[in-house]
Parts: C-alpha cells; structure tokens; sequence
C-alpha cells in the first residue's frame, strides 16, 4: 500500500499538532508580567509613554516624575489623602512649620506690621524618619563610606545600584533639607526653582553666584558653603528665611523641591565614573518615603519596593463626607504601605495598554498616561446621570474615579491686539459676543465626552473663590434660569457685537468681514474642531482663521506678543486661588518680564494687580476672599478668555483595586493603595483562557496550502516527457 | 581587497560630515537652543537666566555655525556644531540633554533591538525565498497567479495593521501571547513570538513577490534547461542552480540591512514595547534631544557605509568573477 504521507511530512503534521502544547506552560499564556517575589502583593502599573527624564528632586519639574518622586521622598509638608479642599499636614516634619515675621533688623514684628522684612520657618524635622537602605550609607569598621573611590576603575563592576553589596541607613537630619535647598541654587544642576525661589529664600541668588565661581572637579561639598536663608540650629530644627510675607511657601514646602537629600549620597554619586553608568541621584532618588527605588530601566520599567525603614505610618481615620460611605476609610488605622512593591511598566502605545487593562495585567488604566484618551473613550457613554461606563466594562467589576482637576484649558485674547485687545466698552463687547458665541458646553459634549466643566471663573473647583450654583456663574455670558447656568441667546451675541461696531459680523465703517485669528497648537486640536468652531462663529458673520504651529513657535508668538488668540492651560501647583489669578498679574505679560510670563493674554489692569499684590501676601480668611472676588469680577467684567474648561479625569479601576481616590494635587498616594491579590489570580485566570483552536487552525491550513503543492510536484516529478508534450 | 576597504572607508569620513551637517542644521531650523532648555526645564517659572544657565552647561551658548566674536579657525571650531560633531567622530557620544550617558544607553538597547529584528530577518528571508522558490515551480499556472494576487494584496496592507490585527487576534481575542512587554528573565521568547510573526506575514508579501521576479529571470535561463534535461530534480534546480546564481541581487537587497538590525524598528518597538534603539530614537525626537538624535543618525549612517561595505565583499563570495579593486 503506498504511503500517502512521508516520513518528513508525518514528522511535520506532528509538530504542526502539538504545537498548542510546546513549551506553553501553564496559562495562562499571555501574562506579560514576571513571578511576583513569593508573599509580596505588586501593585501593576504603567509609567507615561515618555519615560521620566529627571528624578532628582531639584531638577524634575514634571507630573510624570512626581509619581515616582513623590513615593520615595518626604518633604516637610504633604497633603491628607481624604479631606476636601486639599489639606496640608505635616510629612518630614513633627508638626506645622512655626512661622515668625521680623523685621529688617531681625526683631520679631506682627504679621500686619509695616517693617515686617522677613518670615522665618522653623522646621522640626521627624525624630522617627530614617533613610532608606543604601550604599551611599554603607561604612567600613573604621566608620569611613565603604564606597568612595579614587578612581573609575575602582567602582567599575557597579552598574546600578542594587549591585552594591553592602548598604546602610541613618535617621533624617534637618540639614539634609538645607542641603536639598543649597541644590536648588547650585547653577551646575540648572534647576528650574533657582530664578523663583530666589525671589524668596534670603541668600540664594547670592549662594548660588558664589557657588559659580567654585572650581567643579569632582564633589563639592554644599555644606562648606552658607546661605544666609539657612540656618540648621540642630539634628532636628532648621530655619528658614524669606523676604517678607508669603503665605503660600508652605505649600511650597509639600513639593519635591523641597525633599532632603543627604550630603553622603551626593557625595557617594560624585564618584569617577558614576554618571558614565547612569549612577546619579538624577537616576537612583534616595530617600525616608514609603517606598524605594530598586529598579530603574527608563526604557522598559520602573520598581518601587517598600522602604524596610519607612516610620509608623497609618492610614487616615478621618476624610470628606461621603468617604466612609464609599469604602474609603475601610482601611483606617492600617500601618502602611498596603502595598509591597509597584511595578511602572513604560507602555507607549493605547492599544496593549488597553488591552493588558481589560486582561487584569494593570491594575489601574488612565493613571499616568496622557494618551488613553482615544480608546478609553470606548470605555464611557454618556448616560442620564453624566458620563457612565459601557457594558463590557462594568461586567468587568472596574470602577471609575472621576475627579476635576485643578487645572484650567482656555483659549485667551491678546489684551494688546489691535482688533480684539483694548479695555474700552467696544472691545469688551466684541470680546464678550465671542464668548456667548463659544458655546463650551456643547463643545465639550461633542469633543470630550462630557469630561469637562464650564469655566465661568478662572479659580477650579476645590479651591478658595470658586463659587458654585448662580453666585458663580459669569453673568455676561450666561443666566440663571430654573436653577442651572443657561448661555445667553446667539441674538444678544448679535447685538453686542453690533454695539462693538460689527453689525452682521461686518465692520460698520469699512464693510469688511471680521476675521479673527486663532494661533492653534497642532497636536492639541483636529479638522473637526476646526470645524465646529468655523459653524458657530458663522452663526453671527464671523470668520475664522486658524494659525496652527508646535509648542515652540506657539511659545515664540507668545513671547513676543503675536498672536491674536491663543490655546494655553494652567496646571495648579497648590492649592490656593493666587496661583491662578497669576495668570491675569500684569507684571507676569512675556511683553514686560521679557520671559516666559504666565500673563500670554497681556492684560493690564491697575485694580487687579493692585489686588493681586495684597492676595499672594495675606492669610486665608474673609477679607482675602473678598480681594479675591473682586478679581474674578474684572476677569469677567474684561472677557480676557473666550472660553476655559476645567478638565475632568477619569480613571479606571479593576475591582480588586482599593483606596482609590483620586488627589488632585499631591501624587504621594501609592502608600494607600491596597490590592486584593487573591481576587486578582482569580480573576486573570478566568479571563485569560486561551484560545487555541487557532493553532489547530493554522497547522491544518499550512498542510493544506502546502498539500496540493506537494501532489503538483509529485506529479511533475513523475511526468513523462511524452506527456508533457500531450 | 584591503586597499578597496580602506579606500571606501576613507570616503565615508566626507559622507558622515554630510550627514552630520544636514542633521544639524534639519533639527535647529525646527528647534533653538531655547526650545531644548525650556523642553528640559519644564515650562513654568522658567526664567531667561535658568534657560541661559541651561545653554552654558550643556554647550548651547554659542553661535551655531560661525562665531563672529571669534578670530581665524577658532570662528569655526568656537561653535555648536564643531563641538557637538568633533566628538562623535571619536566616538564620545556624551551625554543626552536629559544627562543619561547615550554610550551606555546605546549599548544596553541595541540588544532588544537584535532580538527581535535578527530573528524577524533571517526567518523572513527563509520564507520569503522558499515561497518565491515554490511560485517560480509553478510559474504559468493557476497556483502563480493567485499567489501573485496574494503577494500585491499583502503588500497593499498597511503595516500598522498587521500590527493591530496581530494584538487583536492573537494577543487579545486568542490570549495566546502577551500583547506587548519585554523581560529577560529566561521567558523573552514570549515576548518575540508576536511581533517576529508580524514582522514575517507583513514582509512576505513585497519579499517573495521580488524574489519571484528574480528567480524568474534565471529560471528561463539555458543552464536550467540543461539541468532538467539532464533529469535533475525540481528541486534540486531551484536550490542548487537557480538560488546560487540569483543571489547577487538578493545580496544587494538584504546585506546592507544587517547591521542596520541593530537599529530596530520604530514600528514594532513602539507597538509591542521592546525597549530598543527604535523606540529610543523616537523618544528623542519627541522631547528634542538633540544629543540622541544626533549620535543615532551618526551610528545608522556608519551602519549603513558597513553595510554596503559587506555588499560588495559578498559579492565576491558568491560570484568569484567579482574582483574588488
């Protein structure tokens, strides 16, 4: 009988068979994540799609970094976790910073007092904080650093941290803030506090101009050096001394600027050829946080584990209404963190992220990568109550937490443009019929999805001046009508623009069409939007036309005062009013401090600086508010912006995922997260299954594709001339 | 042979000065110095002190091309692009603008780089040759037509979806591999499997299509003829006659990628998150790092001058009549 198959094609068609089974394992199959260490629960993340380019405290200045900074690091301030608005508590430090005014001689004055030259901080640092292990610590019998070498050679076979055997710790200093401060003003680092706090910090422009004439080779030692700001009274207490009153330097305080950093660790990255291997404080952050940094690839993943030597800890007992009711104080009194290790995997594209999200492999989506938008839209319908998530997410368990950040997008008109600047009542009304025309809500609706807020001020929700229902509505653009804000019609538009000179979107004198011009970031608007804008400005005769450009020539115009309306948006770095009505300082327009001011609209307004000025330097309370309030009216009363939004976040949670609520402002949040690691093994398994009739599938199509070839070839093979010719 | 190596080695030196020049001047006609400061510095509360600070540490604060302040030679060699190329040519590739040691990064990435485009390469050519070599059998026939029909239609495919496609279905809706990541803990050919098949199904169609066409040309040749008239099997003919002798213009198409290898993928690194030297180029350009782009174009353009280098000396070894003088 002949064989139909030989031996090399039945050895084929067995592979091809078995192929399910070669050295897949036990799935499921598509984990992408390694073992975790046995008995440690790993939170699973992603880092942004751009990998953090600084993790030293003095130069990073980017949310991304925070996250990680943010972790290992403690500076003397933090924010309660729970409490709403935000709530500074003491981190690094016993309690709250005692705060003394002086005057130019020193002695002590009353903060309302006329002489009053000086505030002086006095900070007690935490008796029970302690460094994380490292190397930088590590001494001989001798009591020297184990590891301080000579020469490159010497500390060649270390690549990255983990690699040195041996490690040590010591407790917190109060000098280790000063010298973390003495940082910040050293010009060979390029910090970008250095012009900022020098405005404040007594001694650091000064510090910092001495240090520039210091010969670099090799470490200098910051301590040899003083700033007359600094001053360490003992292992616990330090002073420190601002030129007169500004209230808002402790929220300075709970920013990572402010970190301590130890002097051996500086000294222990300062040895030859460290930094040709990466091996810098820039890349390996040392600090007394919960966590420590045990990996760092950039290119691939970041690891934090917990600090052995992070002080008592717990969770919060207290938080905002509703809280409790949420489950979020279901962990109160928990010694943290609740988390042993977190794992930031870098995740450039949407697509895997998404996809290792719904397979359980990330615990959290949307955490940290600015790009999600585009297919985590799928994830939200817009339902009677807001935005809701879709079926097959909510059969999933994830849960969302939603937050406002205090954070405002806006596109502005340049004050000093000749068509649509000017403080006289014409322009107003030109500028203000712009603003009714804009209509943000449906523009939100159709381009976010909901995920956004009506700016009818320029303060976030959460904050100090921002006033809801119709005490905060703006009232030349919108009325209150059955209890909610109604835009006003397009017909008072008309009018008003008619009033400005422009009856039927036309200039009364000469005829002409107006025209505005809209200086657009390219990566941050689309044709559609284009469009859109083009109808509804249509609707009262005006035209539009869009100057698209990048970041950088976008700056450029702002710089130099070109542009005639433009896109910007303004991150809080605390959480106090007078960090958005900077944005209104006229002092603060690129045109007058010939730098990058935050005033792009040029506005000028005497009553408003004026205000503005006596804002920055007073405490919190009624009179503060009112000084406040009055600035948000001549925002509106001007129309400086033709419309802003409060951006919505929204981050998806799977539902072993716990303590997720969101911090607008601080992201030392991780120490509270807890995973339910049981749940989570369960939950993979069942939805990770494989598929593997496609294995069969293919192995029988190759046999099948390549059969009928074989058959064709045997029957050549074996043809005979004669036939061929028949 | 020596003496023609050395000669086009000598004249890579005005090639690469070329190159290093249009890269110059292409990035800062897009971005300053001062753009690259404030990209580094953040963009709040950056002074113009901080962004001069910033240009004097890393070497951004003098003039580009000409130093006007500057007398004789040093009009040229006080400038930007002398200071920033003399050293590549040393092979200092310093630092990035972020202050990582782009040697050290270089070094570590090209190796995700290799583990996935070596494989991707080799089993690709296997492929591609063996289907080409299977058409050319059934040149004329019903099977050569729909496989051309196929070849076009593969080649009319994006590659980004074979991509997608091949994360969606396999990854996702199959779970039989993980969508994206890279560990070197023993398991790394977990994470190959996808994008090496992606890599392979995507290229077929343009790679056996050419190779067809090739083989073609030397299928209708006298030897071949003589060769089956001398009963020498189909195969036989296709491996032994045919593939020897059309590998000069296979060469020509496929040595001058290999150590372009090291390189990577833009395509693929980015998709299925292979920590490469793809992805760490795109990084770069995306946050102006003037110091990666620069050393990547440097080192892709060495690459390359090695890569037709190799060309020519292969040609010898697979056409002896070939004299390199």
């Amino acid at each position: 009988m002949r064989v139909f198959f030989g031996p090399r094609m039945r050895t084929l068609l067995l592979a091809v068979l078995m192929l399910p089974a070669l050295g897949c394992g036990e799935p499921p199959w598509n984990n992408p994540n390694p073992p975790s260490p046995e008995g440690q629960v790993v939170y699973q993340s992603v880092m942004s799609p751009a990998p953090p380019k600084h993790l030293d405290p003095a130069t990073s200045y980017a949310s991304d970094e925070s996250l990680f900074l943010m972790q290992i690091y403690q500076p003397p301030m933090g924010y309660h976790f729970l409490k709403r608005p935000y709530e500074l508590i003491p981190l690094g430090l016993e309690d709250f910073p005692e705060i003394r005014f002086l005057d130019e001689d020193g002695n002590e004055v009353a903060e309302s007092d006329d002489s009053l030259a000086y505030t002086r901080y006095t900070l007690t640092v935490r008796a029970d904080e302690h460094y994380q292990p490292h190397p930088a610590f590590a001494m001989n019998e001798a009591g020297e650093p184990l590891y301080l070498f000579d020469d490159a050679a010497q500390g060649r076979r270390f690549s990255q941290v983990p690699d040195f055997p041996q490690t040590g710790d010591r407790p917190l200093r109060a000098n280790d803030y000063a010298y973390g401060i003495k940082r910040l003003a050293d010009p060979q680092l390029g910090s970008p506090m250095l012009g900022f706090m020098s405005q404040y910090i007594v001694g650091m422009s000064a510090f910092s101009e001495q240090l520039a004439q210091v010969p670099r080779d090799g470490w200098v030692n910051l301590d040899e050096y003083d700033m007359a700001g600094l001053e360490v009274e003992d292992e616990r207490i330090l002073h420190i001394t601002i030129h007169g009153r500004y209230p808002q330097f402790l929220y300075w305080l709970a920013m990572h600027f402010f970190s301590p950093v130890a002097p051996e660790v500086d000294r222990f990255y300062h040895n030859p050829g460290f930094a040709e291997r990466n091996l810098t404080l820039n890349w390996w952050p040392v600090g007394t946080g919960p966590f420590m940094m045990v990996r760092n690839d950039p290119n691939s993943e970041i690891v934090l584990e917990r600090n052995p030597n992070y002080r008592e800890d717990y969770f919060p007992s207290e938080g905002a209404p509703g809280d409790a009711e949420a489950g979020f104080l279901d962990d109160a009194g928990k010694r943290l963190p609740l988390v042993d290790r977190a794992v930031f995997r870098l995740e450039k594209e949407v697509l895997p992220l998404w996809t290792k999200f719904l397979q359980g492999y990330y615990d959290r989506s949307g955490e940290n990568h600015g790009n999600t938008k585009g297919v985590f839209d799928q994830a939200f319908i817009v339902g009677p109550d807001g935005v809701e998530m879709s079926g097959d997410v909510a059969d999933h368990g994830i849960t969302m937490s939603p937050d406002v950040k205090p954070a405002i997008y806006y596109y502005g008109f340049n004050m000093r443009d000749p068509l649509v600047g000017g403080y006289t009542e014409e322009k107003r009304k030109l500028r203000r019929a712009l603003q009714i025309v804009f209509n943000v809500e449906e523009y939100l609706a159709i381009f976010y999805k909901g995920n956004g807020i009506t700016a009818h001020n320029l303060i976030p929700p959460g904050l100090s001046g921002h006033l809801q229902g119709e005490a905060g509505i703006n009232p030349y653009t919108h009325e209150w009508v059955n209890g909610e804000a109604v835009r006003r019609s397009i017909d008072e538009a008309r009018k008003l623009l008619a009033e400005a000179g422009y009856p039927n979107g036309r200039d009364a004198r000469t005829g002409e069409p107006l025209k505005i011009f809209i200086d657009v970031q390219t990566q941050a608007i689309g044709n559609t939007q284009m469009n859109w804008m083009d109808r509804i400005f249509g609707q009262i005769g005006v035209q539009v036309e869009y100057r698209p450009a990048d970041w950088n020539r976008t700056r450029e115009k702002l710089l130099t005062g070109n542009t005639q309306i433009y896109s910007h948006g303004w991150l809080a770095d605390y959480p106090d009013p007078e960090n958005f009505l900077f944005l209104l300082f006229g002092p603060e327009s690129p045109l007058l401090c010939k730098c990058d001011g935050a005033n792009n609209s040029n506005f000028e307004h005497p009553e408003y600086d004026e205000l503005f000025r006596k804002v920055r330097v007073s405490a919190p309370g009624p009179e503060r508010d009112a000084m406040v309030a009055r600035m948000v009216e001549i925002f509106r009363e001007e129309a400086v912006w033709l419309y802003a939004y409060y951006p919505k976040d929204i981050y998806l949670n799977n539902s072993w995922v716990h303590n997720t609520k969101r911090h607008g402002i601080s992201k030392a949040t991780l120490k509270y997260i807890r995973i339910d690691s049981e749940e989570r093994e369960q939950r993979r398994r069942e939805w990770n299954q494989p598929v593997t009739w496609p294995l069969y599938a293919a192995g029988l199509l190759l046999v099948g594709l390549m059969l009928p070839g074989v058959t064709a070839y045997r029957r050549r093979q074996n043809a005979t001339a004669r036939q061929g010719e028949n | 042979m020596l003496a023609y190596i050395i000669r086009r080695l000598l004249y890579a030196i005005p090639i690469l000065i070329g190159v290093n020049l249009l890269t110059f001047t292409l990035f800062f006609v897009v971005n300053s110095p001062d753009d690259m400061a404030v990209s580094q510095l953040g963009e709040k509360y950056v002074t113009p002190e901080a962004i001069a600070a910033w240009k004097v540490k890393n070497g951004y604060d003098k003039p580009l091309f000409v130093n006007p302040d500057a007398a004789g030679v040093a009009a040229f060699t006080e400038t930007i692009f002398f200071n920033k190329s003399v050293k590549l040519f040393a092979f200092d590739f310093g630092r990035s603008e972020s202050g990582r040691d782009i040697t050290t990064d270089v070094s570590t990435r090209m190796w995700p780089s290799l583990a996935v485009a070596l494989p991707t390469f080799v089993i690709g050519i296997w492929v591609n040759i063996c289907v080409a070599l299977m058409v050319v059998m059934f040149h004329a026939t019903r099977l050569d037509r729909w496989a051309v029909f196929l070849f076009v239609s593969l080649m009319s495919i994006s590659y980004l979806f074979y991509i997608i496609g091949g994360q969606y279905l396999v990854a996702k809706t199959w779970r039989l591999v993980p969508v994206s990541g890279f560990h070197t803990d023993g398991q790394v050919w977990r994470f190959l499997i996808l994008p090496v098949l992606v890599g392979v199904i995507a290229g077929i169609g343009s790679g056996a299509r050419w190779y067809r066409t090739l083989f073609l040309e030397e299928a209708n040749q006298d030897y071949v003829r003589t060769a089956r008239a001398k009963g020498a099997s189909e195969i036989s003919i296709l491996f032994r006659h045919i593939l020897p002798n059309a590998l000069i213009p296979i060469l020509t198409g496929v040595v001058v990628l290999i150590p372009a290898l090291f390189m990577g993928s833009l395509l693929i690194e980015s998709f299925f998150g292979i920590p490469g030297l793809g992805s760490y180029m795109l990084d770069a350009i995306k946050s102006q790092d003037f110091a990666i782009v620069r050393t990547m174009v440097f080192i892709g353009s060495i690459l390359y001058i090695i890569g037709l280098i190799l060309t020519d000396i292969s040609y010898t070894w697979a056409d002896p009549r070939v004299r390199l003088n």
